[in-house]
């Protein structure tokens, strides 16, 4: 059976200069990929690469089979991908409630519909609806910016450090949030994450991200061991 | 009494200048921040659909209120493809190049139709006050800068594809990984603004008369209305033209139009300088 997503020798830069070299992995239907890596490795830039964003220079790109190369960011996001991206980018000035209505396409009833679903999975956004996104705090904009994700109902979501700057009961919510959606629907995610707890709960295989070059596979068992990691990633245990 | 309300009716008609004249410019300017220089000649070229076509044997309401918009609107499509799209986000190379754009539709329209004033009857006659004349075209003003405004307002508030205009023109980025075409929704804007300013300039044109160089006297005033009301496209528009309106109008009735315009000038300077965001970056900052 194929991949949902293949990235295979996916190379990527800004402008002239280098940022992602021959980086290959799959992701499978329903599983959670993981991508572990320090600051400037290139985590966000394969994120970007894959929604779009970046200007790739070598490689494929495939999704459901097809190749997304060439398409833009707004097609990929109509084929099933969804970003949640570094820095949540919440729309400031929309309310909570706009901020999930934007994406979710169809009629008001469907709007309607999709946004009591998301209010059930995050019950901390049912007293926010009618703030402005950029008065939340970081940790509700993160669980706004996840749920105006799944809104759309993507087949696979691209997480991009979702636990940076988030007070840890948030973390804990989040992480108990997308296991329990990992249960309830086929969804596919791939996480970038620099926190080794939150990355090992969540993720069936985690990926090692060193200077734009995606190291081999940490094998699961080791992921709990800080000093198995740091062998990989030069962590402090 | 009947001096009192004639000079709040005038004020009332200063307003509704300023946000008719504003609206268009407050929703490219204000919302997509390209600072269209030739948003004069928009009203200029929305004034001379109005004249061709009325003078052509075409019914004047049909001339004001769908021919102008039309033309204006379609023609500021051509305009966002052929030259805004590449300049989002670099404010002074929009201003450059809507510079030359100005500069070639006042060269070209003066080409065409040559430098002469021409004009088409102010409808409704006028209306009695005790002893003075109001014209009854200044109640239509009136009532066509609420309609414009309620009209932005309900379309921003109330509808998706207001919704997605607004998160694209907050993040555009982030409006395409949720799916939305955003260079559709970039070009739509641009004509929807384009169009409310060929429906102004189709409304002045009976008041003012159509001139290939009119733009210039009112892409200042345009300006200074969106600029001292700040982001908000509604808010900002009608608490400025309020303003500076009754402000400007005031002035005018107690000594002169020279001495009027000189005031809105010196209100939005010290506006701006008290209140540098405009007045919606201070207040009414929720506001649409």
């Amino acid at each position: 059976m194929s991949h949902l997503l293949e990235v295979s020798g996916l190379s990527a830069a800004y402008g002239l200069v280098p940022a992602l070299h021959r980086v290959d992995f799959h992701a499978d239907r329903g599983e959670v990929v993981g991508i572990l890596g320090h600051n400037g490795m290139g985590k966000t830039t394969l994120m970007r690469a894959i929604m779009g964003y970046v200007k790739v220079t070598g490689g494929e790109i495939r999704f459901e089979d097809t190749s997304v190369l060439g398409q833009p960011v707004n097609a990929r996001a109509r084929a099933g991908i969804g970003l949640v991206p570094q820095g949540r980018q919440i729309f400031p000035n929309l309310s909570v409630e706009e901020n999930l209505q934007v994406g979710i396409p169809g009629k008001a009833a469907v709007v309607a519909q999709t946004v009591e679903e998301m209010l059930e999975l995050f019950p901390r956004l049912k007293r926010l609806l009618d703030r402005r996104g950029g008065a939340l705090s970081g940790g509700e904009q993160q669980l706004l910016a996840l749920a105006r994700c799944l809104c759309r109902r993507p087949k696979l979501m691209l997480l991009d450090e979702p636990t940076e700057g988030i007070q840890p009961s948030i973390i804990d919510e989040i992480s108990e949030t997308l296991a329990a959606l990992t249960q309830k629907v086929d969804i596919t995610i791939v996480l970038v994450e620099q926190n080794l707890e939150f990355i090992a709960g969540l993720s069936k295989r985690v990926y090692a991200i060193s200077n734009g070059v995606l190291e081999k596979e940490i094998p699961r068992a080791e992921l709990t061991d800080s000093r198995s990691v740091s062998a990989f990633m030069g962590f402090t245990a | 009494m009947d001096y009192t309300l004639v000079v709040a009716l005038e004020m009332i008609r200063a307003i509704a200048w300023l946000v008719l004249l504003a609206s268009g410019l407050a929703i490219i300017f204000g919302m997509m921040r390209i600072i269209n220089f030739a948003h004069g000649e928009f009203l200029m070229l929305g004034g001379y659909t109005v004249v061709i076509s009325t003078n052509a044997g075409v019914n004047e309401w049909v001339s004001i209120l769908i021919l102008a918009p039309v033309v204006v609107g379609v023609f500021g499509i051509i305009v966002e493809r052929l030259v805004i799209q590449r300049l989002y986000g670099r404010i002074l190379d929009s201003l450059l190049a809507t510079w030359g754009l100005s500069m070639l539709m006042m060269g070209g329209v003066t080409m065409i139709f040559g430098n002469t004033v021409q004009g088409v009857s102010t409808p409704f006659g006028g209306m009695k006050i005790g002893a003075y004349q109001v014209p009854i075209y200044n109640f239509v003003l009136i009532g066509f800068a609420v309609l414009v405004l309620v009209a932005i307002w309900c379309v921003l508030k109330f509808t998706k594809a207001g919704l997605i205009a607004r998160a694209t023109m907050q993040n555009a980025d982030m409006a395409e990984a949720l799916g939305i075409r955003t260079r559709w929704v970039y070009m739509t804007t641009f004509g929807i603004g384009s169009a409310i300013t060929g429906l102004a300039g189709g409304l002045l044109a009976p008041v003012t008369g159509v001139v290939p160089t009119m733009g210039m006297n009112l892409v200042g005033q345009s300006f200074i209305t969106v600029i001292t009301g700040g982001a908000s496209v509604i808010a900002g528009t009608l608490s400025s033209a309020t303003l500076l309106g009754t402000i400007s109008q005031g002035v005018t009735f107690l000594t002169g139009p020279v001495y009027g315009d000189a005031a809105l000038l010196v209100t939005a300077l010290v506006l701006l300088r008290l209140l540098p965001q405009g007045i919606t970056g201070r207040i009414f900052k929720r506001s649409l």
